[in-house]
C-alpha cells in the first residue's frame, strides 16, 4: 500500500471517527488543526486505525505522535 | 455486536418520544468512552438514556457527599465501575499478613458504598461491575489455591459481592468478569490505554459492556422477554417430523441429535426461571406431538409448552394467536426458528418481536443464543417456577369455558377461592416483580422495587392488600396487590395492579370488596382514585366506573374518582375469601 492510499484511508477514518465527511487531513495536521480532536477523541482514532491496518500502536507513540505524517510513519512501519 | 463508534453515532440520535432512564456513572478509571456507549446501545434499544458521567476515581466522594452531583442529577441508577488494575494496586499495597482478609474488608467497603447510596436514594437501583480476572502469576498456577494470592482474593471478592448482591435489593452485579471471558483478556483490555489513560477496557470490549448494562436498565424498566415460539424441524431436532417420522429425527445423545438435545436441556432451563415455551410449527398437530410424546431422548415434553400450535397457516398468525390467548403482549416475545424466510415474515409482520439470526449450524444454537442476553432479569420468584403450569391450566380454563353458554355458571363451577392479606416479608419479592411486570392492569403505573414493597408494607400510613387466587384447576399464585394511603379518614388508592391472566373472573369485584371492607374497619369514610393513561393500560380506563366509583373529574390523562363507603353496594363475584 502506497503512502497517499494510507493517508486515504485515514482520512476515510477521520470521516468516521468525527462523523465529520469535511475533514481533510495532510502529513502536517495536528490535533490542534481539527475540532474536538482532544484526548478521548485520540483513543477512539488510535482503535480505529489499529482495527483497521491490523496492528497495535506502542504506548509511546499513543502520546508522542507530533501530526498525521508521524502517524502514517508508524503503520508504514508496521506493514514493512 | 455494534462497533464503539456506531454506539458513539448513537448516542447523538434524537430520542424524544421514547421512555427515559436517568444513569449516573461513577468508576476510579476512565468513564467517558463507556458512558457513551451506554448511552449509545440504550438509544438502539429504544431507550432515551440520560448519562451522567462523573470525574475520575470520585466513587467515594459523589456518593458519601449528599450534595454531589449524583444526587442532584436524580438518578434512576447508579453504575459504579471498579477497575480489576486499581484493585491489584490497593493488594499490593496490603501487608502480607493481611492479604488472606482482603476480599472481605474490600466487598464489606463496597456494599457499605452500596448502603450508603441507598439511604441518600431510596428507590433508585444500583448496578456493581464485578472484577475481570487479573491473575499476575507470580506463583503460577499455585495462586489458585493460595489464599494471599491476588487471583484467590479477587474471585473470592467476585463471589462476596455476588452474595452481598443478593441480600441486598436492587443491586445488580454487570458481570464484566463474563465479558472478558467470553473475549478473552488480550481483546478485553488494552495495556497502553490503561497506562497512558486509565482505560481498563478495549474499545472492543466497551460494546459488549453496554450491552449488559443495557439488559439490567432494560429489565429494570420491565422491558423482559416472557415467552418463547419455537420452531420445530431443524430446530428443536435434525430432520422433518413429516417425512423422517420419529424414528427418523435426530435428537439425543449420539452424533449431531446431541446439538438438539443440549439445546432443548437449554430451553428448559428457561422454563424453570419463568419464561413460557410455546410452539409454532408447520405441521400436522398429531406428527409433530408424537416425538413429544413417545421418543425416549426428548428432552422436552408436550406439559413443558403452554400453548402448541401445528397447523399450515403462516406463522405471524399463529404467533399472533398465541400472544392473544396467553394475553401477552408481542413486544414480549422471541420468536427461534432455523428458516430464514420464515423469520424474515415473522420480523416483517410483528416488528416488535425479537427475531435471533440463528447460525446455520445447530451445534451453534446454544451459544449464539446465550451471548444474546436476552433474558435479563432482576429477580427470579417462587411463582416463576412454574409459569409454564400456570399458563397451561389457563388454556384448560378456556377449553372448559367453551362448555358453558352462560359465563356466569362457568365462573361458579371454577369454585375460586381467594386469599387477601397485607404484604408480608415472603411475597416482597412477588409483589415488586407484578408491579414491575403488569402493564396493561396498572392504574398508576407505580413500578416498585423490593426495598419499597417493604417500606409500604412496614408503614402506619398504608394499608396494604396483596390477593391470590385459585380454581379448581389449579393456583394461579400471588395476581394482585392494592396500595392505599391513610390520611384521617379518608384513603388513596396509590396504585393497583393485576396480572391479567385472571381478568373478568369476578376478581376485580372481589379485591374491591375486600379493600371497602378492610378500610371500613379502620375507620376509613371515603375512599379516593386515580387513573393515569400510560402507552398500556387502557384496559382499565373505565375500571373504578364500573366498580361503583364516582368520577370527579374527566381528563383524558388522569381520571380522578372517590367512593363513599357508607354508600357501597357490594359488587357480586363468585370468589370466597379463604385465609392465608
Amino acid at each position: 500500500m502506497s503512502r497517499e492510499e494510507i493517508l486515504k484511508k485515514v482520512n476515510d477514518i477521520f470521516h468516521d471517527v468525527f462523523d465529520d465527511e469535511d475533514i481533510v487531513v495532510t502529513e502536517e495536521t495536528t490535533a490542534e488543526d481539527v475540532e474536538d480532536w482532544d484526548s478521548l477523541m485520540h483513543i477512539t482514532l488510535i482503535s480505529e486505525i489499529e482495527s483497521e491496518f491490523g496492528f497495535k500502536f506502542k504506548m509511546k507513540d499513543v502520546v508522542g505522535m507530533a501530526n498525521v505524517g508521524e502517524m502514517l510513519d508508524i503503520i508504514e512501519e508496521s506493514m514493512a | 455486536m455494534y462497533t464503539f463508534n456506531e454506539l458513539k453515532k448513537a448516542a447523538k440520535k434524537d430520542m424524544s418520544g421514547y421512555p427515559v432512564y436517568r444513569l449516573a456513572v461513577v468508576g476510579d478509571c476512565a468513564t467517558q468512552h463507556i458512558s457513551q456507549a451506554f448511552k449509545g446501545y440504550a438509544h438502539c434499544e429504544g431507550i432515551a438514556l440520560e448519562v451522567l458521567d462523573t470525574d475520575y476515581d470520585q466513587i467515594l466522594a459523589q456518593i458519601t457527599d449528599a450534595s454531589s452531583e449524583i444526587y442532584s442529577f436524580g438518578p434512576d441508577a447508579l453504575c459504579i465501575i471498579m477497575c480489576s488494575e486499581k484493585l491489584y494496586d490497593a493488594f499490593t499495597r496490603t501487608a502480607e499478613e493481611q492479604r488472606g482478609e482482603f476480599a472481605e474488608k474490600k466487598a464489606s467497603e463496597i456494599s457499605s458504598l452500596w448502603e450508603c447510596f441507598k439511604r441518600h436514594r431510596s428507590g433508585a437501583k444500583l448496578i456493581q461491575f464485578n472484577f475481570p480476572e487479573l491473575d499476575d502469576r507470580v506463583m503460577g498456577n499455585y495462586g489458585g489455591i493460595y489464599s494471599g494470592s491476588f487471583i484467590y482474593q479477587q474471585r473470592l471478592l467476585n463471589m462476596k459481592l455476588s452474595e452481598l448482591a443478593s441480600e441486598c435489593a436492587g443491586v445488580s452485579i454487570l458481570d464484566a468478569s463474563y465479558v472478558q471471558n467470553m473475549m478473552g483478556r488480550n481483546s478485553f483490555c488494552d495495556s497502553k490505554l490503561y497506562y497512558s489513560a486509565k482505560m481498563p477496557f478495549s474499545l472492543s470490549a466497551i460494546p459488549a459492556l453496554a450491552c449488559e448494562l443495557t439488559g439490567i436498565v432494560k429489565a429494570a424498566m420491565a422491558k423482559m422477554v416472557k415467552c418463547v415460539v419455537l420452531d420445530l424441524d431443524n430446530t428443536l431436532w435434525g430432520g422433518v417430523i413429516g417425512d423422517d417420522g420419529v424414528d427418523g429425527i435426530e435428537i439425543g445423545e449420539l452424533g449431531t441429535g446431541h446439538a438438539y438435545a443440549a439445546f432443548q436441556e437449554w430451553l428448559k432451563e428457561l422454563t424453570k426461571t419463568g419464561i413460557i415455551l410455546a410452539v409454532c410449527s408447520k405441521n400436522d398437530e398429531g406428527k409433530a406431538k408424537e416425538p413429544f410424546i413417545s421418543h425416549p431422548e426428548m428432552v422436552l415434553r408436550l406439559e413443558d409448552f403452554a400453548i402448541f400450535v401445528a397447523n399450515w397457516e403462516d406463522k405471524a398468525s399463529n404467533i399472533r394467536y398465541i400472544a392473544k390467548t396467553l394475553n401477552l403482549g408481542l413486544d414480549s416475545f422471541v420468536f427461534i426458528d432455523d428458516n430464514p424466510f420464515e423469520r424474515e415474515q415473522v420480523r416483517a409482520m410483528i416488528p416488535q418481536i425479537t427475531v435471533p439470526e440463528m447460525p446455520e449450524d445447530p451445534a451453534e444454537y446454544v451459544g449464539y443464543l446465550r451471548s444474546c442476553d436476552l433474558f435479563e432479569r432482576l429477580v427470579v420468584s417462587e411463582a416463576d417456577k412454574d409459569r409454564t403450569r400456570q399458563y397451561r391450566e389457563e388454556a384448560g380454563r378456556a377449553v372448559l369455558k367453551a362448555h358453558y353458554e352462560d359465563y356466569d355458571d362457568y365462573l361458579k363451577d371454577l369454585d375460586m377461592e381467594a386469599v387477601a392479606a397485607a404484604f408480608d416479608e415472603f411475597h416482597y419479592p412477588r409483589i415488586a416483580q407484578l408491579s414491575q411486570r403488569s402493564n396493561q392492569f396498572n392504574l398508576r403505573t407505580v413500578r416498585l422495587s423490593e426495598e419499597e414493597v417493604r417500606d409500604l408494607a412496614l408503614s402506619d400510613e398504608h394499608l396494604t392488600l396483596y390477593f391470590s387466587l385459585k380454581d379448581r384447576f389449579g393456583d394461579h399464585g400471588l395476581i394482585s396487590a392494592v396500595i392505599l394511603k391513610i390520611s384521617g379518614d379518608e384513603g388513596f388508592i396509590v396504585n393497583w395492579f393485576m396480572s391479567c391472566r385472571v381478568l373478568k373472573r369476578g376478581m376485580e369485584e372481589f379485591i374491591i370488596n375486600t379493600l371497602v371492607e378492610r378500610a371500613y374497619k379502620k375507620g376509613i369514610k371515603k375512599i379516593r382514585a386515580e387513573y393515569k393513561r400510560s402507552a398500556k393500560n387502557n384496559m382499565v380506563s373505565g375500571i373504578y366506573d364500573k366498580m361503583g366509583f364516582t368520577a370527579l373529574s374527566d381528563d383524558e390523562e388522569t381520571k380522578e374518582y372517590i367512593l363513599n363507603i357508607s354508600g357501597y353496594t357490594p359488587q357480586k363475584t363468585h370468589i370466597k375469601e379463604s385465609l392465608a
